[in-house]
Parts: structure tokens; C-alpha cells; sequence
């Protein structure tokens, strides 16, 4: 199965559920599409909430950063949400954990939004 | 995709196949060897570190060695090799220095969009080789222990 995304709006943060696997190829661009047209309508706080993705691969990794580094140069922010001991994993492995803001309540990440 | 002969065999928990350069493959390879792992009793996050790891090395020889050429295929073993899992794959392409990779761990790296894929094939496997080719392709060896019990 490859990624599904649903984004919603929670006040001016916008949340987007994502599920399955985020590989090369669709699951990437599925990703970036939908950051760009987020970005697109307006909405630069991002809530990126990864608790139904069992499997990320490099390339996937690399998305993830993509996308936080075209969020944050058009002066937004992205967050994560909701991350299990696998990707916990990936990001200590890759030390992306320096980079991003993760969060395990969606209440609370959603007031840490400036 | 062929499949060679008898050589996949659930019994010997062995196979031998060759892939053409597409994502396809990728996908195809890691059902496939996840199936030869479950056989010698890999265990579900050892199954997903495996997965990883043989997508990894998939990629690198779809993408980066053969660059999706329809003309260069990519061969895949990978054997019960008394208790562990060994993967062998090979490309056609043109090969690569492994210290001349970026580390994708310095500073300067981490903003990256590619450029992981090995650490994290070093990081779910327990031993990880490469190996030039003569007169092209890359030769990638991975071998992962059953954890003890």
C-alpha cells in the first residue's frame, strides 16, 4: 500500500493525516504535492501527523525534509505528530531528530504553532 | 523479471532472480526476500530492517547504478546461509566510490534530500560490503543475523 494523505484544518494549522508507506515514487509525490498545494492556499503551519505510517524508506526520509525546508523558506512551520519507535528510529539513525519538532499530542502541538 | 528456474525454492529458501531497472523490481525484490527471511524465522523488526535495507540497495541499483536503463537488469540472491540472511545484488552501472559518498550525517548534510540510503542499509544490516565490478556495475552484499532469543 502506498502513502494516503488527508489534510484538515484546526484553527490555522493545518494537519495532515498521512498512512501506509512513504517510498520513491508515488508516496513521495504524493507528499510533495500536497505540501506544495498547502503552501499554495495560503497555509504555512503544518502539522505532518505520522501515526498510521508503518514504513518510511530513504528516499521517503528525504521528502520529509523536502518538505520542511520549503515550508520553513516560505516562513512557515512544519511539526510532526505521533511518531512510533520505527521512524522514532529512522530519525535517530539519520539525526533528523536535531532538525524537526515532533509532538505526541495533537492538542499540544497545535498550540506550539506560533 | 526472470525467475530462474527451480532456484526459487521455498524448500532451500533460495533465490535467484533478474530484474529489470524499474520500481517495479524494488517492490517485487523486497516481497520476495522478505519471504526467504520469514523462512529462516526472521521476526517482524527484524523483517522491517531487512525490508529497508533490501530496498535500499534495490534503489541504488534501479536508480543510481542502472538509471532505470531497459537495457541493464539487476540481479538478486539471497539464501538462508545457516541461520542468517545473505543478499547479493548487482548492477550494470557505471559504480561508485564509497568514500567519495557524502556523509549524511555532518552538519552540513542534514538538509539533504537524498544521500541515506547507505547508512541506513549500514545501520539494519549486520555486515554490508560493496564491491566494483570489472568492467562496470556494483556489487552489494548484506548479511543479517537471527537476534538471539
Amino acid at each position: 500500500m502506498s502513502v494516503k494523505l488527508n489534510s484538515r484544518q484546526v484553527g490555522d494549522v493545518t494537519v495532515i493525516d498521512a498512512a501506509g508507506r512513504i517510498t520513491l515514487g508515488e508516496g513521495t509525490i504524493s507528499l510533495r504535492d500536497l505540501i506544495r498545494d498547502t503552501l499554495g492556499g495560503g497555509h504555512k503551519k503544518v502539522l505532518l501527523n505520522l501515526g498510521e505510517v508503518n514504513y518510511i524508506d530513504s528516499s521517503g526520509i528525504g521528502e520529509l525534509v523536502s518538505a520542511f525546508t520549503t515550508v520553513t523558506n516560505q516562513g512557515g512551520q512544519l511539526k510532526l505528530l505521533n511518531l512510533n519507535k520505527r521512524i522514532q528510529d529512522l530519525l535517530q539513525i539519520t539525526k533528523l531528530y536535531t532538525v524537526f519538532e515532533a509532538h505526541d499530542d495533537e492538542a499540544a502541538a497545535i498550540r506550539s504553532f506560533s | 523479471m526472470d525467475n530462474l528456474g527451480a532456484e526459487h525454492s521455498r524448500a532451500s529458501r533460495r533465490l535467484d532472480i533478474v530484474y529489470d531497472s524499474d520500481l517495479q523490481s524494488v517492490d517485487s525484490a523486497e516481497t520476495s526476500v522478505l519471504e526467504v527471511a520469514r523462512g529462516i524465522g526472521f521476526e517482524e523488526d527484524d523483517l522491517h530492517r531487512i525490508g529497508i535495507a533490501l530496498r535500499e540497495a534495490m534503489v541504488n541499483a534501479v536508480v543510481h547504478g542502472n538509471k532505470y536503463s531497459a537495457q541493464k537488469k539487476v540481479r538478486l540472491s539471497a539464501w538462508d546461509d545457516g541461520g542468517a540472511l545473505k543478499v547479493v545484488i548487482t548492477d550494470e552501472g557505471n559504480g561508485f566510490d564509497l568514500s567519495r559518498v557524502p556523509d549524511p550525517l555532518a552538519e552540513e548534510n542534514l538538509l539533504r534530500e537524498s544521500g541515506r540510503g547507505i547508512l541506513l542499509m549500514q545501520a539494519f544490516v549486520d555486515e554490508f560490503q560493496v564491491r566494483r565490478l570489472s568492467p562496470t556495475g556494483t556489487e552489494v552484499t548484506m548479511v543479517k543475523y537471527m537476534a538471539p532469543r
